[in-house]
């Protein structure tokens, strides 16, 4: 049984918990508010709020319902867009009524909603940030503007909020019903009570099941799931002496948000940003990036440069594979099936270690690259002591640049030797041409991004020398 | 006024064709389309998928009862395939299951075998094989063979744009319900209910007053779903017809791409003209457009490309030609703008060529040819012009030269990034071109209380034609808008509708409500007239009052009806407009088809990254010309959408076929439409009111086609930050301008001339292609 609350009802529900979200709300709970638009992630218009108890703070952050297993809300309150209406409209819809910022209204509700987690959400209430809360929404009408417009309403109202709770600030400002400071007793009694596992320790390993429920809709109904993002030993990025040490089920919100990455990496806002959109990074987990073993999965390029080391575990023992050997082929990878990604680690950068991400797509936002990379270098004053750089889009893999960086290894920085390397690397490339881009674009594109990282970390650098 | 759908859309209330509650006993239907994109049927084993769980049954051309044909324009397009499959996703059928789990499940089961033959998806090569849809039409004015003679600068070249997919965030889908004696309920996501009622009627062999369409609202359309909603609902017909039971088919996102068509790619070569004061005398185009597997709209389509194919410039000599290609692809339809912004592509294109080749801002040469009143279009119409008016108001309002020297200033100080600029005129001509679908019909109901009923043909997709409607209303009453009710579009109440489309709904919709209240508005001031012994003429209602010679009166509105109720006059009308002066001879190719035309000036501003190839829009400001806005609000987010769909379609929204005839951009993690990071930064609209009266209801200019065009300034304003990048960058004239495009260009060596020709006709349909 998975038991949970879906606004302002506690619900438990014998359906398979590899249901998604989408279909029970819509059609076993005739919540006819969310919608569907594209049942792969790429548009919002089934976004929902997950509010999660951890440590005993009740958080908010969305969600697209039509890749979220009802096994991955046990215990948690799920709300959707009745969930945030009131008698009259709350200040949100009116914002949206007053700036025209609904026309055919299909994708509305999903912006509503992602704007209520703006509302909910721990984050400054900043302009910016209330733009990134609707980054997942799709709108084919407004152009946005009119959008953007009551977004300014709702980060002006939020402004009052300083140090207070969002919680009992939203609802004490009638932004959001009253029952929402209700939600945390309930959900600790909800999880108090027996009879609360999601459906028995199945074979089928999912994370945040973003990729899983794209390419295996069909098949995952009805599968015997083992659902890895409600184990909290699985949770967690920690320092372990020089080591950083991330568990399988943490998500790309949780690798943004980490206090830990945050000090190593002071552009991970900036480098996250690039990778899908709010919703997904907040249910994507890292670990599934890897095992996707898509060729252009970003964060398989990001950890691949910091030579991540994973640790396999089955029901039996545990092992440890690097990110660079786990990759055998197209799609395949050194896992057993009843093996899963328990952790990863990598060496913390130290001060003289520079890290760079690029990443170019079709749409710079909530899209699939066309050519991503990442490149660690260590220096020794200007010269490359150490050189590791990753690629994606340019194999059938994720793939780590070995010869190009062994070239740059060892080297005094010039713009000679970074020219030289973008050559090189083309003798270990071996793009295809499809949706993303030709081979030819992405045999440039790759020799434009190495370029970009060096131009980023070294800013003197000669621009016109490396542009030739 | 805000747009009366507000609170609902806002609140999650608001019923789409998939929120509609089920009845008992409703099944649900998933198509299984060829996978083939030309070939013979050979073989089609349904057993496996037959024996599915939960199929009820399985529908082939075989089962219908009426005519396999839903072809709109020219009778080309079979429901299902019968012998022969056209295109990749041609419905060959059509899966009824107890879920729709079940319905598609089945799908995956039904094996076909099929004999390939040859596959076209590129419209020159059909043109060359002799493969067109309809006959070419030519449109002409003055003699551009003797005109040539007299230019002193003459430049040719091949411009190409490629198609876009709709992606209204509401898919298709269709809820058909059998009534008694064989009558039909059929709840259609459509934009034309008379078309959807009439195909589906000629596929069940059924008249069409046993078919009901009734439509609450769609999750966008954008002329998707003017003539491609048909089949669905048609199938849920045939079904439901068959088996006596409720039917329901909302597709999923990849049926919908893969299975309907798109805007019309085009191909077309150019020659252009100029004196040598860049005056342009002489302009040649023939276009290519590729129509795809059926004759679906585009006719209408090549017949709207032609008459914008001077866009807002006067051009005393022009010669256009146009085929319409048919390929393997799914037949393409009408996409906001119809044709139009294909055509002005090309002429822009033109103007850019002749301005780099004499070393001249493009702006130079647009706006010493902007059209003025009484100027001749190639049809014949004579224009009354507001182009100079929107681009100089543009150029003062905006400080034109300001931009400029910031632009070349950034230009000259930064190497990584450069900025472009581009002015984008447009002129849009608003009736059907088919002068006989220029006719819209109201019914309007004042029931006994006072509160009203409206019903018209005009479907409510997010334009805000139902609020508009409802303020017309509400005006000829003088009564508040919450009396009023717009009621869902129903063949039932308003009959043999011209669909929601050509911008002109309001126009023609709201004419006749504007017509039926005034006829009951005219009998009410005719009852207070009598009972209050005053001049029928010295009535007036207003705030919810009878005015008499401009005095209020103590004597309501909800008084007034049950006035007149007892008097045994009619509270109801039923009125009908057909828009005058518009007439057109295809045979001469000369008329007068437009009732008015809409004009503006964009100016766009863009910077790209030299580096990565990626770009941004910084800045689209505008002047456009509105007429008198009836309702800014929603004017307003047209004009915003518009602009942001004509970007998409200029930059990164790029269909991909492969040479098979199989859609590669197949999902939204393909095709990618603007998000919100991508629009422009800053989005400047004037308003320019125009004084002169038009045919437009209450002088209110259409605005839902126009603003698509200015988008069009994005491809030009990224063209010019490359080649402030790379002045001799070689950049092909083909659209969209992806960031692939935009990195190719920056690092692009130039052409040898004899490379020229050959490397620009290359289709950008064949780019890309694995």
């Amino acid at each position: 049984m998975i038991n949970f609350i879906l606004n302002n009802t506690e619900i438990t529900t014998s359906m398979p918990p590899g249901m998604l979200l989408l279909d029970y709300i819509r059609y076993e709970r005739n919540l006819k508010g969310t919608k569907i638009g594209c049942r792969e992630g790429d548009c919002g218009a089934c976004t929902v709020l997950i509010g999660n108890l951890k440590n005993d703070q009740l958080t908010y952050a969305s969600a697209t319902s039509c890749l979220t297993a009802l096994g991955n809300i046990q215990h948690k309150h799920v709300v959707t867009v009745e969930g945030v209406n009131m008698d009259n409209l709350n200040p949100i819809q009116q914002a949206m009524c007053d700036e025209a910022g609904t026309q055919c209204g299909f994708c509305t509700p999903g912006f509503i909603v992602s704007m209520a987690g703006f509302c909910l959400n721990h984050q400054q209430p900043t302009y910016k940030n209330a733009i990134a809360a609707v980054d997942g929404n799709i709108c084919r009408c407004t152009g946005y503007k009119s959008i953007e417009r009551a977004l300014t309403h709702i980060t002006a109202m939020m402004q009052e909020r300083d140090k207070q709770d969002p919680i009992s600030f939203v609802t004490s400002k009638a932004i959001l019903p009253a029952y929402f400071t209700g939600i945390k007793e309930r959900l600790k009694l909800l999880a108090s009570q027996p009879n609360g596992h999601a459906g028995k320790q199945g074979s089928r390993f999912v994370g945040g099941g973003t990729d899983l429920y794209v390419q295996q809709h069909d098949q995952m109904v009805y599968a015997d799931i083992n659902f890895l993002t409600n184990n909290q030993s699985l949770k967690g990025i920690v320092q372990q002496g020089d080591q950083c040490i991330i568990g399988g089920a943490a998500t790309v919100s949780d690798l943004i948000a980490s206090p830990l990455i945050q000090q190593y990496f002071p552009k991970i806002s900036e480098f996250a940003k690039m990778v899908s959109s709010t919703p997904i990074r907040n249910i994507a987990t890292l670990a599934g990036n890897f095992v996707n073993g898509s060729p252009i999965g970003d964060f398989s390029i990001f950890f691949l440069a910091l030579n991540a080391i994973l640790t396999l575990t089955n029901s039996e023992h545990s092992r440890e594979v690097p990110l660079d050997q786990f990759y055998k082929g197209y799609k395949t990878l050194d896992k057993q099936s009843d093996e899963y990604v328990s952790a990863f680690r990598f060496k913390l950068p130290d001060q003289n270690t520079q890290f760079n991400f690029e990443k170019v797509s079709k749409r710079t936002h909530l899209d699939i690259a066309s050519v991503n990379s990442a490149l660690q270098l260590v220096m020794d004053g200007n010269i490359i002591t150490y050189a590791r750089l990753s690629a994606g889009g340019v194999a059938p893999f994720p793939l780590l640049l070995a010869k190009t960086s062994a070239f740059l290894t060892g080297k005094e920085l010039t713009e000679e030797l970074v020219s030289d390397a973008a050559e090189l690397l083309q003798t270990e490339i071996a793009p295809i041409s499809d949706a993303r881009g030709t081979e030819e674009y992405k045999r440039l594109l790759l020799s434009q991004l190495i370029k970009a990282h060096f131009i980023k970390l070294f800013p003197l650098l000669e621009v016109d020398q490396l542009l030739a | 006024m805000k747009n009366i759908d507000s609170r609902t859309h806002t609140r999650g209330e608001s019923i789409y064709l998939d929120d509609i509650p089920l009845i008992q006993g409703t099944l649900f239907g998933a198509s299984f389309g060829s996978p083939v994109a030309n070939g013979v049927i050979k073989k089609l084993d349904l057993s496996e998928a037959e024996k599915a769980p939960g199929v009820v049954k399985i529908l082939t051309y075989k089962d219908i009862t009426g005519a396999n044909q839903i072809g709109g324009i020219v009778p080309d397009e079979p429901l299902l395939a019968d012998h022969h499959v056209d295109f990749c996703g041609m419905p060959i059928a059509f899966v009824v299951a107890e879920s729709t789990e079940a319905a598609h499940a089945a799908v995956k089961k039904i094996k076909v075998e099929i004999d390939p033959l040859p596959v076209i998806t590129d419209p020159r090569e059909a043109q060359a094989l002799g493969q067109l849809i309809v006959p070419p039409r030519t449109h002409r004015l003055g003699d551009t063979q003797s005109a040539w003679q007299h230019c002193q600068y003459i430049f040719d070249g091949v411009a190409e744009t490629n198609g876009q997919e709709h992606l209204y965030i509401e898919t298709q889908g269709a809820y058909a319900i059998p009534q008694e004696n064989n009558a039909l309920k059929i709840y259609s996501s459509t934009q034309s209910p008379r078309a959807t009622q009439q195909a589906s009627c000629k596929v069940l062999g059924l008249p069409m007053h046993q078919v009901e369409v009734d439509v609450i609202r769609l999750g966008g359309g954008f002329g998707g779903k003017e003539d491609q909603a048909n089949a669905w609902a048609a199938l849920c017909a045939l079904a439901a017809h068959l088996l006596k039971k409720p039917v329901k088919y909302a597709l999923d996102r990849m049926e919908d791409m893969a299975m309907t068509g798109k805007r019309h790619p085009y191909s077309s070569d150019f020659k252009i003209g100029l004196d040598k004061d860049f005056k342009i005398l002489a302009y040649e185009v023939t276009f290519y457009q590729n129509a795809g597997a059926a004759a679906d709209l585009s006719p209408a389509v090549l017949e709207r490309t032609l008459f914008h194919c001077t866009n807002t410039y006067f051009i005393p000599n022009v010669q256009a030609v146009a085929y319409s290609c048919k390929t393997n692809l799914p037949p393409n339809t009408a996409f906001r703008g119809f044709g139009g912004p294909q055509g002005m592509f090309v002429i822009e294109a033109a103007i850019v060529k002749a301005a780099e080749n004499l070393g001249v801002d493009a702006s130079v040469i647009q706006q010493i040819n902007l059209n003025k009143t009484g100027d001749e279009f190639p049809y014949g119409q004579l224009a009354v012009s507001e182009a100079r008016a929107c681009w100089d108001k543009a150029e003062s309002k905006f400080d034109i030269s300001r931009i400029k020297v910031e632009t070349e200033d950034f230009n000259k100080n930064n190497r990584l990034y450069k900025k472009g600029l581009a002015m984008m005129p447009i002129c849009f001509g608003i009736s059907f071109t088919n002068t006989m679908m220029n006719q819209g019909r109201a019914l309007v109901h004042v029931y006994t209380d006072g509160s009203v009923s409206v019903s018209t043909g005009a479907v409510e997709m997010g334009q805000g034609v139902n609020t508009k409607m409802l303020q017309v209303a509400a005006f000829v009453f003088g009564i508040d808008s919450d009396k009023v009710k717009l009621q869902s579009t129903s063949t039932s109440r308003v009959a043999n509708t011209s669909p929601s489309a050509a911008s002109a709904t309001a126009d023609l919709n709201g004419k006749a409500v504007f017509m039926a209240c005034s006829q009951i508005a005219d009998r009410l001031k005719q009852v207070i007239a009598e009972e209050m012994h005053v001049a029928a003429e010295s009535v007036t209602l207003k705030d919810n009052h009878v005015y008499i010679n401009n005095e209020k009166q103590d004597y309501t509105w909800e008084r007034l009806i049950m006035a007149a109720f007892f008097k045994r006059v009619s509270l109801s009308e039923h009125a009908h407009y057909a828009t005058p002066e518009i007439h057109y001879d295809k045979l001469k190719e000369k008329g007068h088809p437009f009732a008015y035309h809409v004009y503006g000036t964009a100016i766009t501003q863009v910077s790209i990254d030299c580096l990565r190839g990626t770009y941004e829009i910084d800045a689209v400001k505008v002047v456009h010309d509105f007429g008198v806005s009836m309702n800014p609000l929603i004017d307003r987010g047209q004009i915003e959408g518009g602009i942001v769909q004509g970007i998409g379609w200029m930059t990164m929204e790029e269909l991909i076929y492969d040479k098979n005839g199989k859609l590669k951009s197949n999902a939204l993690s393909t095709y990618k439409v603007p998000d919100i990071y991508s629009v422009p930064k800053v989005l400047d609209i004037d308003f320019l009111d125009s004084s002169y009266d038009n045919l437009a209801i209450f002088r209110s200019k259409a605005v839902g086609e126009p603003p698509l065009m200015y988008g069009i300034g994005a491809y030009f304003a990224l063209r010019n930050a490359i080649k402030a990048f790379n002045p001799s960058a070689h950049i092909p004239l083909s659209a969209p301008m992806t960031p692939e495009k935009t990195l190719m260009a920056l690092y692009s060596k130039p052409l040898k001339p004899d490379q020229e020709k050959n490397e620009e006709t290359t289709s950008s349909l064949e780019v890309n292609q694995q």
